[in-house]
């Protein structure tokens, strides 16, 4: 079975219009100003793994579009009890969603998903692969900053390999033209990262990353996922965290992003993640009206 | 005559294609008592009890695969001797090798003995490779002696590789002094924690942790390097899947080393780049490779070097495949598919004789295990037989697989060479 219309399983595949169209829209979208787009429709979050902002993001979404919503999560829920995947994906179906919003620890689960039930899924995030809500925010936040794509330069700093939040990134603004340079040691940026999308290059030097770039994007080591691999943290703040010192380097009106959750003291120092170049909030804050967007088009009222 | 009252039967009006015996030639083979009575130049022999007419057809000896997955005891959810083997008739096979990796492993004669009864409903000859350590955790040898007077064929520990060098060692040099093959699915498990497909731009792009080429070519590398240093030593390695492992293998074929081989019809037939939308059914183990595998595996194909084409034929029930790509088991059907799959990529596209095809199904694999009178159709011979048509076009569908799963990334294709008539024995399993 193809996936439902209006699902977003990644970014990958997303045609640059078609983004192009969903900032558009996102724009008009306003939580303190609700629309009944989705008046009577059910949302239901499936979420496999720990969310803060992602769920509530989307769940403000929903209900300021007029929708109702149910989460599930693992704990407490039949997932616990051993139920499939796809046998949660029948019954949420049956039980009557009309939008499944699904954030899952293995990659490629929302595409299984989407063969299987035919309600658009929403990627909320998949193991290291993609997590296509969060590029878009990042990208409205993007211009809503710099007003154009043309001529950016974007580093992204810090581990790279098991960010889904850096593979959405790239797809994207690769598809506008936009320089992309990974930052870090190679455990956590490998060579191959620059196979991802035309325009991605990969330094392990966070000057070369940071001169002349206009957004810089932290990521967090992520230490649930690093399945064995030893990082040295010291040596990594060392040569990586983003120090008021080292922001100097980018840009002079160049932004801080970070997906979050931030580790003050190990990417990045309070000093720059409550400093004037800092964004992380307003991401957070963009993330409603882009999930409104997304949720618009899942059921076909973006318009 | 014998006392058994088996009826004889003419092999009549086809291209014998015997690799062993050197023969690619029009040729009448006749069948008598479950042995190859006498093998003639067209109509020269008279008087059988029975007759195929193989006109346009090509006739071979049986072919052998050494690396199936039969689930017995243990998985019949997945496959049973009966159904697994009524698959491999299907696909020509007139001899499988089972491996142990069953429910509960198969590491003693009495399982042997067990895998042989008739209950068990086997249409093909069934060869048992027994657990080359205890329940093949690694640590304790199986007892040899005893597994090869039972009439196991090799023995491994398939799908959990043997790491530890002096277990391997140990295996090697006992397996030597009884002559003994001990077969290693190479891979450095500590390095492939979590993975599910070939390390490479393709894995990093779908989030998928991936397998390096180094985690087989250095577990080949210690085992060749080992079968070098230990007389007698045989070693065959299951299913090389990199380039690296590929040079491991050649130099200690040219040191004289024992080493052999086999390689898979998915190996040379796709890559890590094929698979789409996380479906699992390109999901084995090891895993689809990059390109300039694939291409060092199809020079070795050509060149003389590989030993063998096996299946590693793996059933899993579609609820252990249909779900999150990273969860989903290991493995592919092949059976069926397995022929028709050289045919058509390795004799049709890359121009492969059709007489070195045979021979990697039939000669080769027999020259690994020992297979006394079978891969060849000399008089004497048993009277194992595969016919084939390597001009028809037919279409695979899985939903029709003689095997109890369906878990194969080939259905749908459209293949080139379909198997007429499978004989075992001197008697007719199956037939197209």
């Amino acid at each position: 079975m193809n996936p439902a219309r209006g699902s977003l399983l990644g970014i990958e595949h997303l045609e640059a219009a078609e983004i192009l169209r969903l900032l558009k829209f996102a724009r008009r979208m306003n939580p303190d100003r609700p629309r009944p787009l989705l008046k009577g429709k059910r949302v239901l979050l499936l979420f496999y793994e720990a969310s803060t902002r992602t769920r509530s993001s989307f769940e403000i979404a929903a209900k300021s579009l007029g929708a109702h919503t149910v989460l599930i999560q693992s704990a407490g829920s039949s997932i616990e009890k051993g139920e499939s995947l796809l046998d949660t994906g029948y019954t949420v179906r049956a039980v009557g969603a009309d939008i499944i919003v699904i954030r899952h620890p293995n990659a490629g689960a929302p595409y299984i998903m989407a063969q299987h039930v035919d309600v658009p899924i929403i990627n909320a995030g998949d193991g290291l692969h993609e997590h296509p809500s969060q590029a878009l925010l990042d990208a409205y936040t993007i211009l809503r900053n710099k007003k154009t794509f043309k001529g950016l330069q974007v580093a992204i700093v810090g581990d790279i390999f098991h960010s889904r939040v850096a593979r959405s990134a790239c797809h994207l603004l690769s598809k506008f033209g936009v320089k992309i340079i990974l930052c870090g040691p190679p455990e956590l940026v490998p060579d191959i990262a620059t196979t991802l999308a035309p325009g991605v290059r990969v330094t392990r030097h966070i000057e070369d990353a940071l001169r002349g770039t206009d957004v810089v994007m932290l990521l967090r080591v992520q230490k649930e996922r690093l399945s064995g691999l030893k990082i040295d943290l010291p040596e990594y703040i060392a040569r990586y965290q983003m120090t008021a010192v080292r922001l100097k380097m980018a840009k002079k009106d160049a932004i801080v992003m970070h997906p979050g959750p931030i580790i003050r003291g190990l990417e990045l120092t309070s000093e720059v993640a409550d400093g004037a170049q800092a964004r992380i909030l307003e991401e957070v804050r963009n993330g409603v009206p882009t999930r409104m967007a997304i949720l618009a088009r899942a059921m076909g009222k973006m318009r | 005559m014998t006392s058994r009252s088996t009826s004889s039967l003419l092999i009549k009006g086809g291209h014998l294609i015997d690799p062993a015996a050197r023969i690619d030639a029009p040729m009448d083979v006749l069948l008598k008592d479950g042995h190859v009575a006498e093998v003639a130049a067209p109509n020269k022999i008279k008087g059988a009890d029975k007759t195929f007419d193989a006109r346009g057809l090509i006739v071979a000896p049986g072919c052998i695969d050494l690396h199936v997955h039969l689930r017995e005891p243990g998985q019949t959810h997945k496959e049973t001797i009966a159904t697994g083997t009524a698959a491999a008739a299907a696909g020509g096979f007139t001899s499988v090798c089972t491996m142990p990796n069953t429910i509960p492993v198969v590491d003693s004669v009495a399982w042997i003995e067990w895998l042989r009864q008739p209950e068990r409903g086997a249409v093909v000859n069934v060869f048992t490779i027994a657990a080359a350590t205890r329940a093949s955790k690694g640590a304790t040898l199986t007892d040899f002696r005893a597994l090869y007077s039972a009439g196991a064929i090799a023995v491994t520990d398939d799908g959990k590789p043997i790491l530890e060098d002096g277990i391997m060692r140990e295996a090697l040099v006992l397996g030597g002094e009884l002559n003994f093959p001990v077969v290693q699915h190479a891979e450095d498990t500590r390095m492939t924690e979590n993975c599910s497909m070939h390390a490479g731009a393709r894995s990093f792009r779908l989030g998928l942790r991936g397998m390096t080429a180094a985690a087989e070519a250095s577990i080949v590398e210690r085992d060749v390097q080992l079968a070098m240093q230990i007389p007698n030593a045989r070693l065959h390695v299951a299913h090389v899947s990199t380039a690296e492992a590929l040079k491991s293998v050649r130099r200690g074929k040219r040191a004289k080393a024992r080493v052999t081989f086999e390689v898979t019809p998915h190996h040379f037939t796709l890559t890590d780049e094929d698979m789409r939308d996380y479906d699992s059914n390109y999901k084995m183990n090891p895993p689809l490779r990059a390109v300039p595998d694939r291409e060092a595996i199809l020079a070795a194909l050509a060149d003389g070097t590989v030993d063998a084409i096996a299946t590693d034929h793996a059933p899993h029930a579609t609820h252990e495949k249909e779900m999150e790509f990273e969860r989903a088991a290991f493995g592919i059907t092949g059976l069926e598919t397995a022929l028709a799959l050289a045919i058509t990529r390795l004799h049709r596209e890359k121009r492969i004789p059709l007489v070195r095809i045979v021979e990697l199904f039939t000669a080769g694999p027999a020259r690994c295990f020992d297979f006394r009178s079978r891969g060849s159709l000399v008089r004497g011979s048993v009277a194992d037989v595969t016919v084939f048509d390597p001009k028809k076009k037919w279409t695979f569908a899985a939903a029709k697989s003689l095997s109890k799963s369906k878990n194969t990334p080939f259905d749908g294709w459209q293949l080139t060479g379909k198997v007429v008539a499978t004989i075992v024995g001197g008697k007719i399993v199956y037939s197209a």
